[in-house]
């Protein structure tokens, strides 16, 4: 099918577990930024670069992008092989999903280098 | 797969629960996220730019346009974040023996996703 081809995992196991793992990094660091910012209500730029040029942090940070990478690349999948399909908007449906599909991955491995860039530009 | 079998969902003439809407509104809050990674990772560069960029990131919050489209980022990163987690319970194997139970927590979710909002826009637009 063509819609398989095109979604992360190739499978739908692999995808659902991938959303899942994902979800939970990207609660971890949400919560941990709020707190971290209710905690800090006078943030000034010097805590904020040390706290974001640190190690663990980098890597927490790293790992949130490639999570939201991942899961916006299932989610996204999951919507456009739902609507934009040949019953829904016709015969060019196809060509389009592939389309919107090819451009979706294109900006969310762009949203991935560009945060590597901010992260290791501190 | 039969290509002419006959498909009736014509969603106007059905009466959805509660679920479904929620579910829908995951699928849209997801969608506007996907858009809103940019405003968020713009924000952070900004902000960790220098002493300089993290000062106009600041001063951002004070301006209305700039504070709708961060309230709004930030209203479907916690709408789509509770009913996420909402997601991760049942996948424990709570919260969904039944479809009243499901309809139950769908409503819980949607309580605690509007008083975050609630809180964030306190924070945007006041604080």
């Amino acid at each position: 099918m063509v819609t398989t081809v095109t979604s992360l995992g190739r499978s739908g196991l692999s995808d659902w577990l991938i959303a899942r793992v994902s979800a939970y990094v990207m609660s971890a660091y949400l919560i941990f930024i709020v707190g971290y910012l209710m905690l800090t209500p006078e943030l000034n730029y010097a805590d904020w670069a040390a706290l974001n040029s640190s190690l663990p942090m980098r890597m927490f940070s790293l790992l949130t992008i490639l999570s939201i990478a991942a899961h916006a690349w299932i989610g996204m999948w999951c919507v456009l092989t739902d609507y934009v399909t040949v019953r829904l908007i016709g015969p060019k449906a196809t060509a389009l999903r592939i389309i919107f599909q090819l451009g979706m991955i294109a900006i969310t491995l762009l949203y991935v280098i560009w945060a590597i860039d901010i992260l290791w530009g501190i | 797969m039969d290509k002419k079998r006959p498909v009736n969902l014509d969603l106007g003439t059905i009466r959805l629960p509660i679920t479904s809407y929620v579910s829908i509104l995951h699928r849209v809050s997801g969608v506007i996220l996907f858009f809103s990674v940019a405003i968020f990772l713009w924000l952070l560069e900004g902000s960790l730019s220098s002493e300089q960029g993290f000062e106009e990131v600041k001063a951002l919050f004070a301006n209305p346009l700039c504070q709708f489209i961060i309230w709004g980022s930030l209203a479907a990163l916690a709408y789509h974040a509770v009913m996420g987690v909402r997601h991760l319970i049942m996948d424990l194997g709570f919260g969904e023996d039944s479809f009243e139970t499901g309809r139950a927590t769908a409503w819980v979710a949607v309580v605690v996703a509007a008083v975050i909002i609630v809180l964030i826009t306190g924070w945007v637009f006041l604080w």
